[in-house]
């Protein structure tokens, strides 16, 4: 079975709301809606307080190249715009909306037929993509619009589905695709009539058989969409990590994924896509998994973009007494919030509560040069070397540009398996920090 | 509830520790401690009892009293240290020796560099060669394994096999007698059966990896193969060389040591053959009848150097641009 070459790990997977049915969570008493809710700059609000807002009504628009669209999530009346805390700890605007009623706009196809048939044209579907602020659902929240237009010169061979959902306890893509198969095949065919590709190939580790089997049953209508079941192994969802195990193509160092021919979506990035372009719908809800060992009812949601996390916990069953982290993501590249009032977004695939117990971290030993996390290096770089030279008192960041600190995707399996408890990513982070800003002042 | 913990990602950990893999060591070296037991009888078990609580009491006194922080003898290295030492010693040899490789083993050959993780040599044969070089009589008397022995050091010692070899005389042990260790030798080197049972262990638990030990045996095996090809009366075969000596020992044991061989496994594979290529040279060539150990411990030399010249494989190399 395919999966991709270099390093890898396997944490233990706990999706303990594997197989959950979806439920719908409670629509909050005050919707509160970031400003920031993709990769690139914030974008512009277009209401004022006391504006009156429907389900799908325009909130904010693209402030710049790399900006998105934002949608109201819920109908009501605009109460203020202030800055809230978000997922990173920091303090940014947000437009804050008492909610009455759930009144949707009329222009929203809120049918549960399933549109099959394609007739956008390509134009129409990148435009709509755009306008309904579709961003990469898989966490990276980059704008999918921009992902659909190739820069002039290079072409798209191929569109890779991340179906892969490498991350532990995260269930929330699984559902999806055992619930919305055929919605999320009509996507693909959206994502590839957009980028003008023949074939798509659909990468879920078989860690999720029902899905494989369900995906290609369905896919059998479609001879140009291949599903491509994959060994289980951390971070396979990775865009770099995805191409290799899939065509086998490795994408060269600070370059993109479009350098080889292919363009990689997410699986709920399709369903978004499909739900945008044949229901007219906004981006304003999605399916987060809330999970953790301690949660009484784990689940898979489909909640409102700003509703409070708070509110979802409480859907659950309640924050767990032991609990000692909670982690916006799931536990290899989430994010640890400060508090729980801070507000889903569009990257909010999941969120994980973690007992005290398991939260802390261990005691950290010297480098015993083990070399296991030069071994598990996704990207074959050298941990332990990118540490130590960030890590001595007077850094080496020179060389750790020749040895290609850019280059790590922040994975962190190098900390996750080293037995001396090195934090290896909290300091190769700040290396790229500071190399980026080196690369940047030289431009 | 409390304050809620925040700290960047990874937000799990493998639970994998120091101490985890020096014990899977320990536990690999089981099967040849068994096997020197079975052979040399009570001088094994002195012999490795001694390295071993002599390695850790150092360890503790020069950390608690010279260098003056916590001692790390709980992790098991110094432990591992003492056992690895046992096993490239003979079973007779006398216990103030013992204790004088110990003393150096831990003090100069790991806490001098400032300790686990910074030493550039592998203690334990650090400590060997040391005593080899200032006790070579007591050092190269070997027993002759005699089923389980009580004697210890009036135990009736007799050539190695490597020695028959060099200075072709006398019978060398048939081949199944050096498959299971019965033939001179130190304690832990005899039974390479009872090495490749730990080796199996050590790799599925994947606390080392294939490269080390598998390029030095295929080293060994093709340059040995060849020269017993071209002249079988002046040359031993690569079964001999592979199963006789401190060969599994050092390839599966030492040479693998993590601190002190490279990281990438390229540099694995360079390091691994470096050290077939001097150890033949030394076992065919020079004065010694056994070169394993100065094989690894110029190799460890190389050690930084391999590190900084060869260089994992990156993802994206494969298209040059
Ligand atoms: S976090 Fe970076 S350095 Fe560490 S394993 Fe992942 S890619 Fe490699
Ligand atoms: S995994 Fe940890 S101990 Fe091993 S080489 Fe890397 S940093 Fe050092």
């Amino acid at each position: 079975m395919k999966t991709f070459k270099l390093g890898g790990i396997h944490p233990s997977e706990n999706k303990f709301s594997a197989k959950q049915a979806i439920k719908t969570a409670p629509i909050p008493a005050q919707a509160v809606i970031m400003l920031g809710q993709c990769l690139g700059a914030p974008s512009t609000p277009l209401v004022a307080k006391g504006d009156e807002v429907k389900v799908g009504t325009l909130l904010a628009k693209p402030s710049g190249f790399v900006s998105t669209s934002v949608h109201a999530s819920v109908s009501g009346k605009v109460l203020k715009i202030e800055d809230v805390v978000d997922a990173s700890g920091y303090k940014r605007a947000a437009i804050v909306i008492d909610v009455a009623g759930d009144e949707w706009e009329p222009s929203i196809d809120r049918s549960p037929a399933i549109v099959k048939e394609i007739t956008a044209t390509k134009e129409e579907i990148i435009a709509k993509v755009a306008e309904f602020g579709i961003v990469g659902l898989g966490g990276a929240t980059f704008p999918t619009h921009i992902k659909l237009t190739p820069p002039p010169g290079k072409i798209a061979e191929v569109l890779l589905i991340n179906a892969v959902e490498c991350e532990p306890y995260l269930t929330s893509d699984h559902q999806l695709m055992l619930e919305k198969g055929e919605e999320i095949l009509v996507g693909v065919r959206l994502l590839m009539k957009a980028i003008g590709v023949s074939k798509a190939i659909i990468g879920i580790e078989n860690n999720k058989p029902d899905a494989i089997e369900l995906l290609s049953r369905i896919a059998q209508q479609y001879s140009e969409i291949e599903i491509c079941p994959l060994k289980v192994q951390y971070p396979q969802g990775g865009e770099k990590q995805l191409i290799d195990a899939t065509i086998g193509r490795q994408v060269p160092s600070g370059t993109l994924p479009i350098e080889v021919g292919a363009v990689v979506q997410n699986v709920g990035t399709a369903f978004a896509v499909y739900e945008a372009v044949q229901k007219n719908k906004p981006l304003f809800e999605r399916i987060i998994t809330v999970t953790g060992k301690s949660v009484k009812k784990p689940a898979n949601l489909l909640a409102r973009i700003g509703t409070p996390l708070s509110e979802l916990i409480d859907f659950c069953g309640g924050l767990p007494d032991d609990t000692g982290k909670v982690i916006g993501g799931g536990p290899m590249m989430g994010k640890a919030l400060t508090t729980l009032s801070v507000p889903m977004t569009k990257g909010s695939s999941g969120l994980l509560i973690m007992p005290s117990l398991e939260a802390e971290r261990g005691k950290m030993n010297n480098c015993i040069r083990c070399a296991k996390c030069v071994s598990v290096c996704p990207m074959g770089l050298e941990p332990f070397l990118l540490m130590s030279l960030s890590e001595q008192e007077i850094a080496d960041w020179a060389t750790a540009e020749q040895q290609h600190i850019m280059d790590c995707v922040e994975c962190g399996s190098c900390s996750y398996t080293c037995p001396s408890n090195r934090p290896l990513l909290d300091y190769i982070r700040l290396g790229k920090n500071k190399v980026g800003g080196i690369i940047r002042s030289r431009k | 509830m409390s304050k809620l913990i925040v700290s960047p990602s990874p937000h799990v950990h493998s639970g994998d520790s120091v101490s985890k893999n020096m014990y899977g060591v320990l536990i690999a070296l089981v099967p040849a401690l068994l096997a020197s037991l079975y052979f040399f009888g009570v001088g094994a078990l002195i012999v490795s009892m001694v390295a071993v609580v002599s390695c850790v009491v150092f360890e503790y006194l020069i950390q608690r009293f010279i260098l003056k922080y916590k001692t790390t003898v709980s992790d098991g290295s110094a432990i591992l240290t003492g056992l690895l030492l046992a096993f490239n010693l003979p079973s007779n040899l006398p216990v103030w020796i013992i204790i004088i490789g110990s003393l150096v083993a831990i003090g100069v050959g790991k806490l001098s560099f400032g300790g686990l993780g910074n030493n550039l040599f592998n203690p334990a044969l650090v400590g060997r060669v040391f005593l080899l070089i200032s006790f070579p009589v007591q050092m190269t008397s070997w027993p002759v394994p005699l089923g389980f022995d009580t004697a210890y050091i009036d135990a009736q010692t007799g050539a190695t096999a490597l020695a028959m070899m060099k200075n072709h005389f006398g019978t060398l042990p048939s081949t199944s007698d050096m498959l299971f260790g019965q033939m001179g030798g130190s304690l832990g080197e005899v039974s390479g059966i009872a090495l490749l049972i730990g080796f199996a262990f050590l790799l599925f638990r994947k606390i080392i990896s294939w490269h080390i030990p598998v390029s030095i045996f295929v080293t060994v095996a093709v340059m040995t193969g060849l020269m017993h090809w071209a002249n079988p009366q002046e040359y031993a075969s690569p079964i001999a060389h592979l199963f006789t000596g401190g060969l599994m020992l050092g390839a599966i044991f030492m040479a693998t040591d993590y601190v002190t061989s490279p990281m990438s496994k390229k540099g694995m594979i360079i390091f691994g053959v470096g050290i077939g290529v001097i150890t033949v040279c030394i076992r065919v060539f020079a004065a010694f009848p056994e070169g394993v150990s100065f094989a690894i411990l110029i190799m460890n030399a190389f050690t930084p150097l391999i590190n900084k010249y060869v260089k994992p494989k990156r993802y994206g190399e494969v298209i040059k641009k």
